[in-house]
């Protein structure tokens, strides 16, 4: 096996298919490539182990997305079991029956569409098909509801990954974050498939007007219509609750950041300021009701006196933070910046969240526009270091050369 | 006033094969060689014809834009072949050494009456010139300037490198002399850093400033050291020397002889018995590989340690510069999902399912696999945490990539050498080649600014 991939290598090599050859190659054995120049011996990490890693973390999310698609739908239907049990009504064979057929969909989709698209560029443009893409086309599918038609996720990554990724150069060089920028292309091309108190339960959209209607408001979304939400914080923290995919399990997030942290792939500098972004937002907010200025006929009454460390509960914060934010490429890339682009993710989250009148979530707004600020912050973080080596230039010693010495005794001679 | 100083950023190479502290003689060589890639951005003159005989410490060429500076022949003998490349260039200078070794025994200059001006133009005729290297560029020094300063690291941490205090052993005399002269050119200091050795040549030496860096890999790479003690500022200049040459300087400016005599730690995985050898600049490596013996047929040997040295081959010869040859496994072969199996005999600074942080003491025996393929700059601070420096090393490596000279300037490139960029390039995720990317940069640099 590994000599006659080796043959077919050699055979491919040159030739415009090489990439696509190449990438499914290395996908099974790590290639046989030496060091040329510089240090002989490398560390044993590379991309693709990098990307890997983020996904490992992703696959609980998802895992617990696809049982909780079962329970919402029957729980529409039903109504939420009284005395909940872990086992008897949410890890149950039927609720992953409707998550499964309705999920695995998403993300095939997902991979499909996404990885042809990185294929095609890479043989186009002669370079390797590089791994980001594994990261985002997992991300995809957890951050929309689960009824998404398969058509519109279809064309939605395609504009993500041509015109968020490609055009600058494939992995690397993009300035959005190219899951994001699927969300937001769904976002603002079928706003009707990504808010309302229809699109969060499976089925929730066939049956509407019909005698078994069903339906489900995220916690957010009753909120935002001034009710307080029906869910426990226990309910919240767990996951038992409409959203997106992928976003409502704060426990299983919370897992996956620890991970992310430990094995060191993502930035923890960029969790732990999003969080205190997050809160002081969440502060100010509840101290404008506190104060009372706000009246109780506000439309923004209910969402601003969530009490602020909720808001790490419910919709994407959690989510947009750990797996999101923490995109090296998007965003910051100095470790002073970090904090910076983090706190204002947080903070501008919370805010948007509040404040938009049409959807009440901002998590993906906020980092989006964190992302194209993110090459500002770095500007002026490095301008630092530039600033603190020039100062130091004022006092250097520098000795005049001494063919300088011999060139001024020359023109004085002259 | 010395300063005792800690790096906190920075990794530990731990590999199998670490020379052990004895020193056997190798059999003398029969032909020797001067490699001029080690004298980097030097154009040669030759100053001496194929099939002429030369003695030792006799000048071979000289550099073309400062014609004082010569380079003189390790050994005596007849120059037998001058290899040539693309171009003319000459690359090789092979000599066939007598059995009876002639020298030059050059007239000293009086290390207490001498100025500066005379100690300069007797290393710059002598060949002791080439040991001294500057900051910014890293390149032979330019006699024409003044340093405001002389760094010396007094110990290696690099992974298999020579012990300096084992090399150096019994050799106070010389250095001192070699600190001495080095003492005239300079209205600064000489700085020399040492780690927590205790039985270092340079403990009692005089005219120096003495520190103490702890810390792990890059504690012992003489830029750390800089960046820490006294940075390069744009205009300013800083020489540095390795201690095997301000050995082999100070024996010159005491005795008048340029004795190519190094001792050179053999080591490496692939290596039987690695140790210490006696031997001379340019000698044959197989000399003494052999003596030692390898445990493979296909290895890769490198004249230097692993993260700086060059690739050389069995025929290849001691560089001018090194005092370790290294010789490691091949890792042309491939590893069935090596990209997401649990990884235990592989270094990395992550872990992600890599398991090196768990047994920091371990012995790796690393080969020269890439463990990945090359691609665009991905994961970003992941070189702040093994790059002591207060520079930005990404933004500097991107300046230097889109050869933006005043990004290039501002970032601090004046104060790197490529070896710098070692360990960043050992843990890049990007599998990018950092010291081809800041050599380049630097030699654009001189050649725009310099």
């Amino acid at each position: 096996m590994k000599d006659k991939l080796h043959q077919l290598k050699l055979k491919y090599q040159g030739t415009k298919m090489a990439p696509a050859f190449n990438a499914l190659h290395t996908f099974l054995y790590t290639p046989n490539e030496t060091t040329h120049s510089g240090a002989h011996v490398r560390s044993a990490d590379d991309l693709k182990r990098t990307m890997n890693t983020v996904i490992m973390a992703l696959v609980p999310c998802l895992l617990f997305g696809m049982f909780n698609a079962g329970y919402q739908h029957y729980s529409a239907i039903n109504g939420f079991p009284e005395n909940f049990s872990l086992f008897e009504h949410f890890l149950t064979w039927e609720n992953f029956l409707v998550g499964i057929p309705t999920i695995l969909p998403l993300v095939i989709v997902s991979y499909g569409v996404g990885l042809a698209i990185e294929f095609l560029f890479a043989v186009i443009k002669g370079h390797e098909v590089e791994e980001g893409y594994l990261v985002t086309g997992m991300l995809v599918p957890l951050i929309i509801p689960v009824d998404t038609p398969l058509w519109m996720l279809a064309i939605a990554v395609a504009f993500g990954v041509v015109i968020g990724k490609e055009v600058f150069g494939g992995t690397g060089m993009n300035i959005l974050n190219p899951a994001l920028t699927i969300r937001a292309f769904l976002f603002f091309a079928y706003p009707t498939w990504m808010s309302g108190d229809k699109v969060w339960v499976h089925e929730a959209v066939e049956r509407a007007g019909t005698a078994d209607a069903i339906s489900g408001e995220t916690v957010l979304g009753s909120l935002a219509a001034g009710s307080e939400p029906t869910f426990s914080l226990a309910d919240m923290f767990y996951g038992f609750i409409p959203g997106s995919v992928g976003e409502t399990s704060t426990l299983l997030i919370l897992l996956g950041a620890l991970f992310l942290i430990f094995s060191k792939i993502a930035s923890w500098r960029i969790m732990v300021s999003a969080v205190l972004g997050s809160l002081a937002m969440g502060l100010i907010f509840n101290g404008v009701v506190d104060a009372g200025w706000l009246p109780t006929y506000s439309k923004f009454y209910t969402l601003m006196s969530f009490p602020y460390w909720q808001h790490l509960l419910v919709g994407g914060l959690a989510f947009g933070i750990v797996f999101m934010a923490t995109d090296p490429v998007t965003g910051s890339q100095t470790n002073k910046g970090k904090w910076i682009y983090g706190f204002l993710i947080g903070f501008l989250s919370v805010m948007i969240r509040v404040f938009n009148p049409g959807y009440p979530e901002g998590v993906f707004l906020a980092i989006l526009l964190m992302n194209v600020f993110a090459p500002t912050i770095d500007h002026y973080v490095v301008r630092g270091n530039i600033k603190k080596r020039l100062k130091r230039l004022k006092t250097a010693t520098i000795y005049p050369k001494s063919s300088d010495e011999v060139d001024s005794l020359k023109t004085e001679t002259a | 006033m010395s300063k005792d100083i800690r790096i906190r950023k920075g990794l530990n190479i731990n590999l199998v094969g670490a020379a052990e502290q004895t020193t056997s003689k190798a059999v003398t060589s029969n032909v020797y060689a001067l490699n001029l890639d080690d004298f980097h951005g030097i154009t040669p003159k030759m100053l001496v014809k194929q099939g002429e005989e030369v003695k030792a410490g006799e000048a071979l060429f000289y550099n073309k834009n400062k014609a004082e500076m010569h380079f003189v022949s390790p050994v005596s003998g007849e120059l037998v072949e001058v290899v040539r490349g693309a171009r003319r260039r000459i690359l090789t200078l092979k000599i066939l050494a007598d059995k009876e070794q002639n020298y030059i025994i050059n007239k000293v200059p009086d290390l207490d009456t001498a100025d500066g001006a005379a100690i300069k133009n007797y290393l710059l005729q002598c060949g002791g010139w080439p040991f001294i290297k500057q900051r910014p560029y890293d390149v032979i020094a330019n006699p024409d300037e003044t340093p405001k300063a002389i760094f010396i690291s007094g110990f290696n941490t690099a992974p298999l490198a020579a012990n300096v205090d084992f090399i150096l052993k019994g050799k106070e005399q010389e250095l001192q002399a070699g600190i001495d002269a080095l003492s005239k050119m300079t209205p600064g200091k000489i700085h020399v850093s040492i780690g927590d050795s205790t039985r270092s040549p340079f403990l009692n030496m005089k005219r120096i400033e003495l520190h103490r860096v702890k810390g792990p890999h890059p504690a012992g790479l003489v830029g750390t050291q800089i960046n820490q003690f006294d940075p390069v500022n744009k205009g300013e200049v800083v020489w540095t020397l390795s201690p095997q040459d301000l050995l082999m300087l100070g024996e010159l400016v005491l005795t008048g002889k340029f004795n190519a005599e190094r001792k050179v730690a053999l080591a490496g995985s692939v290596v039987k018995t690695p140790q210490y050898y006696t031997t001379k600049i340019g000698a044959e490596i197989s000399t003494f590989l052999y003596a030692s013996g390898v445990t493979e047929d296909r290895f890769r040997l490198i004249n230097g340690d692993v993260l700086t040295g060059t690739k050389t081959s069995t025929e290849g010869y001691l560089g001018f510069y090194n005092s370790t040859v290294t010789a490691i496994p091949e890792g042309d072969d491939y590893d069935l999902f090596g990209w997401n199996k649990p990884i235990f005999n592989k270094i990395s600074n992550t872990r992600a399912m890599t398991f090196s942080w768990m047994l920091p003491g371990k012995k790796y025996k690393l080969d020269t696999n890439t463990n990945g393929e090359h691609r665009a700059f991905v994961v970003t601070g992941q070189y702040e945490q093994v790059f002591p420096m207060d520079i930005y090393p990404l933004q500097l490596l991107k300046a230097c990539m889109v050869k933006d000279l005043d990004e290039m300037e501002q970032l601090g490139l004046y104060e790197v050498a490529p070896e710098d960029f070692s360990l960043t390039e050992f843990i890049c995720i990007s599998k990018q080649p950092h010291q081809q990317i800041i050599r380049e940069g630097l030699d654009l640099l001189q050649k725009e600014l310099g």
